[in-house]
């Protein structure tokens, strides 16, 4: 890539104007994906994609930044747990519809709270969500982290430029 | 309907593109451009759920496939096709095309009109009619994916972890060291 020279002295990733732009964009798109996961029910979105914009937040810091501070922030283990983390909840909702409904998946919370049209409504549908983008997050964050991993550790002759 | 033809042949003008260019990063930018004309192609379908999961799992995709493109040292494609297996395969597809299309011709509804507009006991009828009231979400998408078809979803996500569990066991640091230690 052009970005090759680095010219913010000594530090990883790209320019300095990538990575101005970057720490104002960042949040932003860490907001938006949030908000297409709790809205999911209500306006067009849903879990999966809302996990996929909130794991692209984090391929940007990896993309502007660098790999390493990323890691400081989201660890392997600690991504790899949350993935484990939104399989366990989906799953925990299922169950919960057996034990209470007893139906596997049943809608258990419908009647409970809310009206539609609310952001509290609709049962488990938004907890479903919200365990779906966790999981999408995660998981899709670990297959980046681990392809640069790959990427970097397979070519030890060619010196590192700093963005993997 | 003249913008779904306009985007079908920017489709396939990138998907030929993509086949035919020696060069990798001009290939993987010809795939992105079929995944938006696709994306536009969803959100003209009045389908806005299915369009932003496409732009947004594209975008992802198309930095993994730049990133590894990039960092190879091989970014251009030598060699010449072979030209006999091309065009033995380019019939058989127009004749299972052609053959689909002359079977399929009357009993598929028209392009961009769903199904239970013409068939009344559609099961599609039935989520649209009581969706609101059984699953109290307004996004009928959702009210699908995540209640009446919610076991799809959860094969998806198992598919998901199972994929990201391989990947990471094979790909992981101390695996690839155990590797270098036998070499």
């Amino acid at each position: 890539m052009a970005q090759k020279e680095d010219i913010s002295n000594g530090t990883k990733g790209m320019t300095v104007i990538v990575k101005t732009i970057a720490s104002w964009v960042k949040v932003l798109i860490f907001l938006f994906g949030i908000y297409i996961i709790l809205f999911g029910h209500l306006t067009p979105g849903g879990g999966f994609a809302g996990g996929v914009i909130l794991a692209s937040s984090y391929v940007l810091l990896m993309l502007a930044f660098g790999r390493e501070s990323v890691e400081e922030n989201l660890p392997l283990p600690l991504a790899s747990k949350l993935d484990c983390l939104g399989a366990f909840l989906f799953a925990l909702i299922a169950i919960l519809g057996f034990v209470f409904g007893g139906v596997f998946f049943v809608n258990f919370l419908v009647e409970k709270y809310g009206q539609p049209f609310e952001l509290l409504s609709a049962g488990t549908i938004p907890l479903s969500n919200v365990a779906i983008g966790l999981k999408v997050c995660a998981s899709l964050f670990l297959v980046i982290l681990t392809l640069s991993m790959c990427c970097k550790d397979f070519r030890p002759g060619t010196p590192s430029d700093g963005k993997e | 309907m003249a913008i779904f033809y306009v985007l079908l042949l920017f489709i396939i003008i990138a998907a030929i593109i993509a086949v035919e260019t020696k060069n990798l990063l001009s290939s993987v930018i010809c795939i992105g451009a079929i995944g938006f004309g696709g994306s536009l192609m969803f959100l003209f379908l009045r389908a806005p759920d299915i369009a932003i999961t496409q732009v947004v799992v594209e975008v992802l995709g198309l930095i993994i496939l730049i990133r590894a493109t990039i960092s190879r040292d091989l970014t251009f494609i030598s060699g010449d096709r072979e030209f006999f297996g091309m065009v033995v395969s380019v019939v058989i597809i127009l004749a299972i095309f052609l053959a689909g299309m002359k079977v399929f011709d009357t009993s598929l509804p028209d392009f961009g009109s769903p199904i239970f507009t013409k068939v009344p006991e559609a099961a599609s009828q039935t989520y649209i009619e009581q969706g609101l009231d059984k699953t109290g979400a307004a996004n009928l998408v959702t009210s699908v994916i995540l209640d009446y078809r919610a076991y799809d979803t959860l094969g998806e996500a198992a598919v998901l972890f199972t994929s990201i569990i391989g990947a990471t066991v094979i790909l992981r640091r101390k695996s690839r060291k155990r590797l270098e230690e036998l070499d």
